[in-house]
């Protein structure tokens, strides 16, 4: 993966695969602590402890937990490779977060990347599940919600073109917004 | 800077026409491998280039959409594409230039892109 952005679209596959059906997806740029925090939290069916243990590990994982596969060790071995970590929790019955942190000023941090298009994917190919994405630069807040946006759109499908396309746009401005 | 107003105006917009879900047995369904192997090797891309095709030519009778891990990930990234009348063509290897292809060729005009196919790759 080349970006980090990348990863979210992968590991959230993950929830999506869980039958998630509400997932919120944080990322916290704070340069100030020199960091870039990732969050993925979803409401899917969760795991084992046992199972949880195992699916940091790429190679227990690929023979014993194929429906997680190298998804999350590929993501593990991105934080740390910049000196950060990854910590994934779950509750059967309840869903499962994935955390990871970068160090932001690290040289093998790859870039966050188009994260606009990753939502777009996401809403695209999921457009029954409620996503809420939560950007935070040095403070400032951008905030998308599928579930604000389906109430505008009042029974208009999200999936339409000219509404995805939308949301790409209000992504990348909010985005920039936070930057400027 | 896009607004809440502007996403209400498409709405507005929309209502006039039949809005229904994308989603249709009597449509043409492509669909875009998203494992790990897929979005890896630039599954994201081809689904955009995707996406663009199809608004850009105004086509209506057709909708992408994703799938898992089919077991051919060194053909990845795969563009499965399931025709009107049932029959599905496999691509593998798909960049954003066979993209535009597959939509113009096979979308629009119902031909099967032999080169592209998972058959040409596994000879």
């Amino acid at each position: 993966m080349v970006e980090i952005s990348l990863h979210i679209l992968d590991v959230v596959q993950n929830s999506i695969k869980a039958e998630a059906t509400e997932i919120e997806i944080f990322v916290n740029e704070d340069i100030s602590k020199n960091i870039l925090e990732l969050k993925i939290t979803d409401n899917g069916k969760g795991m084992s402890e046992e199972f949880v243990k195992n699916v940091t590990d790429p190679f227990v994982t690929m023979r014993k937990t194929r429906k997680v596969g190298l998804g999350l060790s590929l993501l593990k071995s991105a934080a740390e490779l910049t000196g950060g970590s990854m910590k994934v929790s779950s509750k059967i019955g309840k869903g499962t977060v994935v955390e990871a942190d970068f160090v932001y000023d690290s040289i093998d941090r790859m870039p966050l990347g188009d994260m606009a298009f990753t939502m777009v994917t996401l809403v695209a190919c999921n457009p029954d599940i409620d996503f809420v994405y939560i950007h935070k630069y040095c403070g400032k807040i951008f905030e998308f919600s599928t579930k604000k946006v389906k109430e505008i759109l009042n029974g208009v499908f999200i999936g339409e073109q000219s509404v995805l396309q939308w949301i790409e746009d209000y992504i990348v401005e909010g985005i920039c917004e936070l930057k400027k | 800077m896009k607004t809440l107003e502007e996403l209400a105006a498409i709405r507005n917009k929309m209502k006039g026409d039949v809005t229904i879900r994308n989603e249709g047995k009597d449509k043409i369904r492509i669909v875009v491998g998203m494992a790990t192997c897929g979005i890896a090797a630039g599954a994201r891309p081809v689904m955009k280039t995707l996406m663009e095709e199809i608004e850009k030519r105004q086509i209506k009778n057709a909708y992408v959409t994703q799938t898992g891990c089919i077991g051919l990930c060194k053909l990845e990234p795969i563009v499965e594409v399931y025709m009107e009348n049932g029959e599905k063509i496999t691509y593998a290897k798909v960049d954003s230039e066979k993209a535009v292809r597959i939509i113009n060729e096979t979308v629009v005009n119902g031909k099967v892109i032999n080169e592209f196919t998972v058959g040409a790759y596994e000879k």
